[in-house]
């Protein structure tokens, strides 16, 4: 295989992760919430994969585990900002640190076990035999198929779909979608659960497709990366594609740029995708100073029905 | 909805009236968006509920609940030496917590304390390696100033992408922590590492004029003093200086601050130059003080705890000095149940707990219930 082949290979890789937790980031922010617990997020997808698959062997267990579990963090997210109008940003710190803290108290005996298997590989025999493609769609897995079958699905689902039209209302003017009989309330509840469930997926895809060991803080401030790149896709699931698999490029051109003996010290090449997350964030805010940048225009202010503000 | 007192209130009927006449009692729920100081009780009420939460999980591990909290208190305030142990620890959490208040009074999100206090601690660390024979008294300030310079440099970097470019800074200074982290190893493992080290990573040690006076045989050092002074000045630059004041109108209400004149973007500038500055002086602080050489996980996450300091201080200076105290015997609590074979991230899970139950129980505050009879119209 040549090397732009093994780099597609690992950039999607590296980018399935990314590409959930930024789906999940989108459909939390098309609904209008902020969500900054991704990282928190990811590392408790992780950790309950971990242990459900290490203690059961069943990986639908383990996976179904980890939606729950994430679910249930996004409906405590929603509670706060959507019920008790709670600062949006201080709830998602709160469970990016709660997250970690508890992933590396629940993590802690299973730190280090190899998981019993990694995320089976879809064999699709027809598809394999094509010359070039054939490589890269022959090494993805279940979760990667499904990240795919995603993005087609949500930006149907956001552009195409009534269901879409009222998401984007919400986010965008919740006191107009409110007057026309459309559910504020139950539809931010419904997107942020399904988007943590995302972002918990993100984490179970970490541990089953990249590293395959539990480890304290293992995600190493991918769900921040996500987050960023919500912003970078613009709040568009068919971008989040590409910024993902750019990241996930990004990612692992700095671990073959070592392998290939280079001599600049790995740490430096570690930094990339973070600097990168910043230059690129710094070059749309430049770009777009005097364009709407695609915000959902109430991202992040509580609705209150009645009030004027 | 009721506007009866000047309020904006609004409504959540937790019970749904019945759809006939008559008179009927209702319970309602009120949202009071005027109830925004909550009492001073919320932060404790927080943190036994957190307590509780937290207790749930432990007894989950097969544990007693009660017997690791108070082996956590034990370990932090119930000895003299424990009691030294929290105040160091108290010390950068005092420091980054401040750093931390300042920016937040303008709604300014900063979170990359725990990088900025690396970059402090690599700074006071280099001059050390590159200044290594000078007084005892020009290497100190010298790596204080190095310190807070490195800070404040880490801090512009956040601010600048959001005053030019829009970017939130929250994001920017979190990429930051990862990449003063990495640059950290990048040092202990590489040109900074101690040739008579054993290979370990790490600095060498400091010389005794190159650390920090400490306090009698403990490890207490001055830098509790770096603290306290930067508590008092803080306080009076708020309360009683025309920039103190152009901050807490801009955190009033930044739209009025804006139409008054005030240069928001500046101020901006200036309050992540100080919150990163403070956070140097901790980095600073800790290398010459507690670990007297540089090396790798200067900062149990100090930086993050710090944000909770500031945030259950309410950004009050004197309740930052109480909250810091709190959380270092916190973490110290967090290292003392790992002699029962428990993990010290029992002490993160509990800050994180600690900060969920603080934001709800703020905001549950400002709802109020209300009791009262309607008059129900239109029966069948």
């Amino acid at each position: 295989m040549d090397f732009t082949t093994q780099l597609l290979i690992a950039a999607i890789s590296a980018g399935t992760p990314l590409l959930l937790a930024t789906l999940g980031g989108i459909l939390n922010e098309r609904a209008g919430i902020i969500q900054l617990g991704a990282e928190g997020l990811m590392l408790m997808g992780a950790v309950t994969t971990c242990i459900v698959y290490i203690r059961s062997g069943n990986l639908l267990l383990a996976l179904l585990a980890t939606v729950t579990i994430t679910a249930v963090l996004g409906l405590l997210h929603s509670f706060l900002c959507v019920t008790l109008r709670a600062n949006q940003t201080m709830s998602g710190l709160a469970m990016t640190l709660f997250g970690s803290g508890l992933s590396a108290y629940l993590g802690k005996p299973i730190s280090g076990i190899p998981l019993p298997g990694t995320s089976p590989k879809l064999h699709l025999v027809w598809l394999e035999n094509v010359p070039v493609i054939g490589k890269i769609f022959g090494n993805m897995d279940y979760l990667t198929w499904f990240s795919l079958l995603l993005v087609l699905a949500l930006h149907l689902l956001i552009h195409r779909t009534s269901w879409g039209l009222h998401l984007r209302a919400v986010g965008d003017s919740p006191a107009t979608a409110d007057v026309m009989g459309i559910r504020v309330q139950l539809i931010r509840y419904s997107y942020v659960i399904i988007g943590a469930a995302l972002i918990g997926l993100a984490g179970a895809d970490m541990v089953l497709a990249y590293a395959p060991t539990w480890n304290e803080g293992l995600t190493a401030g991918r769900g921040w990366i996500a987050v960023g790149l919500v912003i970078f896709a613009r709040w568009n699931p068919l971008r989040a594609l590409f910024c993902a698999y750019f990241f996930g490029a990004l990612d692992s051109l700095g671990f073959r740029i070592q392998l290939l003996g280079s001599a600049v010290p790995p740490y430096f090449l570690k930094m990339i995708p973070y600097l990168v997350t910043i230059l690129v964030l710094m070059y749309l805010g430049y770009r777009n100073r005097n364009k709407p940048s695609g915000t959902p225009e109430s991202l992040g202010v509580p609705y209150i029905r009645e009030q004027r503000f | 909805m009721s506007l009866e007192n000047g309020r904006n209130t609004a409504a959540v009927v937790l019970e749904p009236i019945p759809a006939y006449s008559g008179k009927r009692f209702s319970l309602r729920l009120e949202y009071d968006a005027s109830r925004i100081r909550s009492p001073w009780w919320t932060p404790i009420v927080s943190i036994i509920l957190a307590l509780l939460l937290c207790a749930l999980f432990i007894a989950a591990n097969g544990m007693n609940p009660v017997m690791v909290y108070e082996k956590m208190f034990r370990g932090a305030f119930g000895t003299a030496y424990g009691l030294t142990e929290t105040m160091v620890k108290a010390i950068p959490l005092l420091l980054c917590g401040l750093g931390i208040a300042v920016a937040y009074r303008i709604s300014v999100w900063n979170i990359g304390a725990e990088g900025q206090l690396t970059v402090g601690a690599m700074a006071a660390t280099a001059v050390t390696i590159y200044f290594p024979n000078l007084s005892s008294f020009w290497s100190l300030s010298l790596m204080l100033l190095f310190g807070i310079a490195a800070g404040a440099l880490w801090g512009l970097l956040t601010a600048i992408p959001r005053t030019h470019f829009g970017v939130n800074e929250l994001i920017t200074s979190l990429m930051l922590n990862y990449v003063a982290l990495l640059a950290l190893d990048y040092v202990v493992f590489g040109p900074w590492k101690d040739p008579k080290g054993f290979n370990f990573p790490g600095s060498p040690m400091f010389t005794s004029a190159q650390s920090l006076p400490v306090l009698g045989s403990t490890r207490l050092h001055i830098g509790l003093l770096f603290g306290l002074i930067a508590v008092v000045i803080y306080y009076l630059m708020i309360r009683f200086t025309k920039w103190g004041y152009e901050l807490r109108l801009i955190g009033a209400n930044p739209v009025a601050a804006r139409y008054a004149g005030i240069h928001i973007k500046r101020h901006i500038i200036i309050v992540m130059l100080i919150s990163g500055g403070l956070a140097g002086i901790a980095g600073m602080a800790e290398v010459s003080g507690v670990t007297h050489k540089l090396m790798q996980g200067i900062s149990p996450g100090y930086g993050y705890t710090a944000i909770i300091v500031a945030w259950l201080a309410k950004l009050n200076p004197l309740g930052l000095i109480v909250t810091s105290v709190l959380f270092g015997g916190l973490i110290v609590g967090g290292y003392s149940v790992q002699t029962i074979g428990l993990p010290s991230s029992i002490s993160e899970m509990l800050q994180g707990s600690i900060l969920f139950f603080l934001i709800a129980g703020d905001m549950i505050y400002r709802f109020r219930i209300r009791h009262s009879r309607v008059q129900l119209k239109g029966g069948r």
